[in-house]
């Protein structure tokens, strides 16, 4: 790859829903991460403000799960800050970063395959103190996900790909987030279940969450996305409102290696 | 006919201490992929604790709380102090550490102890016998697969019906999704360690019931049996591990019953023996790994 391109200023008008002042609900800056000699992400720098859907897109081995990783502590940071309601959270331990309201669907989904659907949802809000309101969420969420109801007492093992994709986002949901992290939720799924995914991602933004979704699905996030970061060997290549993204079909393709 | 039926009783009280011991191996085997070889030193510092007691006259039943009560704090400072640290690595490192704490316990024993075998008496009831269908029931042996039974089903209802019990069954499985729960990974650990400290006072109070003595190297043979019940049943897997304990039990109380006395000697062998063939036929155990964490 040559020059860097940065389209940065098309973005500055982007619609973010909070104010310009406000400071973003999560802020990631000149953050580095190796996993030993090599540097996975390299001096990035993300913001998600409040009610926002930002995506961070790239090929495959970009970087982008690192990023994930290293906002919740799964991995730690070389260098750089994780702010997340303007408190300094760098290296804090992933069980404290869902307790302070960061919630992630992890890639591959890694669901308790032992333990029936009830169980894994109810691990997700295991830690709440609200128990009325984790009560209530499961309710809403059987409601959202009415297949997961049908299949409480079954073995989450049992499910198929978009039933689990489904139990994976609802068992994050469960610990009550501020900021849902999505990593990759489209992988190994039939293309009318990516569909599916992708309303429900527009359906969570009107009920009000903040998410931060990473996706190789470039395209088709960009449809709904208000902004997106796009990630090549471990650097923000490009950071713009999703809007202008779409318009740079050409930059897309060179950068991501998509067509349409 | 007798005689095997009263064998058969016998390698059921034998193999209930066994499964007991190997339950608590498996349970932190299966979150730590660590093999505690220190877990035997968890039934003599129970064995001390009791011994100890026996010195201050209170009754037989202070000994057997103080001694069940010593294994579980024993084993949550072993986790805390010699664990946590190296919690980040190699799970072979982490299990030559055990071995470097079981040796210092045994010996630490050996040294400011005694290194003979020291009696722990056990009251009178228990020797009382029955006789139900031409067997002879001792009640000691009632009361071992009584209180196994009742460890064994306890362990399930702790697994199966709280929220830290099934956190640990689904860190057995995935230990860093847990995490992402919120649950804190320390205190999965904690009663993961804690839960094995106390089945192993449990099967302690009963092998000294059987044994009538506690002496300082004695951990580490059982240890051992702990970790064949474990891999015959499946590594990692608590309810196989439960059967091993069971199976190892009873063959190595058949060998001693059965064997000409000039092949006593080669019980262990014989059940080493066993092991290997179980591994030939069944290398992932006896219950498949794939269903580790179904309880």
């Amino acid at each position: 790859m040559g020059a860097e391109h940065h389209v940065a200023t098309k973005g500055a008008e982007g619609p973010a829903a909070a104010g310009p002042s406000a400071p973003p609900l999560l802020s990631v800056d000149h953050l580095t991460t190796r996993y030993g000699p090599i540097e996975a992400v390299r001096d990035v720098s993300i913001n998600v403000n409040e009610g926002e859907i930002v995506a961070v897109l790239g090929p495959n081995g970009a970087g982008k799960s690192t990023i994930l990783a290293s906002i919740m502590g799964l991995v730690h940071p070389a260098a750089g800050k994780v702010h997340f309601m303007g408190k300094d959270v760098t290296g804090f331990e992933p069980e404290t970063m869902v307790r302070l309201g960061v919630g992630l669907v992890p890639e591959g989904r890694r669901l308790f395959k032992q333990l029936t659907v009830s169980d894994n949802l109810r691990l997700g809000a295991a830690t709440r103190k609200d128990k009325a309101a984790a009560k209530n969420d499961l309710e809403a969420m059987f409601e959202l996900f009415p297949v997961l109801k049908e299949r409480r007492n079954q073995l989450a093992g049992l499910l198929s790909g978009g039933e689990a994709q489904q139990l994976a986002i609802a068992r994050a949901m469960m610990t009550s987030p501020r900021l849902l992290c999505l990593d990759e939720p489209s992988l190994g799924l039939a293309p009318r279940l990516v569909d599916a995914v992708f309303e429900l991602m527009r359906d969570l933004r009107a009920r009000g969450y903040t998410i931060l979704l990473v996706e190789q699905n470039a395209l088709q996030v960009l449809e709904f996305v208000d902004r997106a970061y796009i990630i090549r060997t471990g650097r923000v290549q490009m950071d713009a409102n999703a809007d202008s993204l779409q318009d740079e079909k050409e930059l897309l393709e060179a950068y991501l290696g998509v067509k349409e | 006919m007798n005689t095997v039926g009263q064998q058969l009783l016998n390698g059921l009280t034998l193999g209930s201490t066994y499964a007991l011991m190997a339950l608590g191996i498996a349970m932190v085997f299966s979150i730590l992929h660590l093999a505690n070889f220190a877990h035997g030193e968890l039934l003599t510092i129970c064995g001390y604790v009791m011994l100890g007691m026996r010195y201050t006259g209170a009754p037989w039943i202070v000994w057997v709380v103080a001694g069940i009560a010593a294994s579980t704090v024993a084993a949550l400072a072993m986790e805390r102090l010699a664990f946590r640290p190296m919690r980040h690595a190699n799970p072979v490192a982490m299990m030559v550490a055990s071995l470097g704490l079981s040796i210092l316990i045994s010996y630490g024993f050996e040294a400011f102890i005694s290194p003979r075998a020291r009696a722990i008496p056990q009251p009178d009831w228990m020797n009382t016998t029955l006789m139900v269908l031409g067997l002879q029931i001792r009640i000691q042996y009632v009361l071992i697969i009584g209180v196994t039974a009742l460890a064994l089903l306890g362990t399930l209802l702790l697994l199966r019906r709280t929220v830290i019990g099934t956190a640990m069954r689904a860190a057995a499985e995935d230990f860093d999704a847990v995490r992402l729960m919120g649950i804190k990974a320390n205190r999965v650990i904690a009663t993961a360690f804690g839960l094995s400290g106390f089945l192993a006072g449990i099967a302690a109070v009963l092998i000294f019931a059987i044994r009538g003595s506690v002496s300082p190297h004695m951990g580490f043979a059982l240890v051992l049996n702990g970790f064949i019940a474990n891999v015959i049943g499946g590594l990692g897997n608590l309810w196989g591990a439960v059967l091993g304990g069971f199976i190892v039990g009873l063959l190595e109380t058949g060998f001693r019953a059965f064997l000409p006395s000039s092949a006593s000697g080669f019980t262990n062998g014989l059940l080493f023996l066993i092991v290997a063939i179980i591994l030939v036929l069944r290398p992932e155990g006896l219950i498949a790994p794939k269903s580790a964490a179904r309880v």
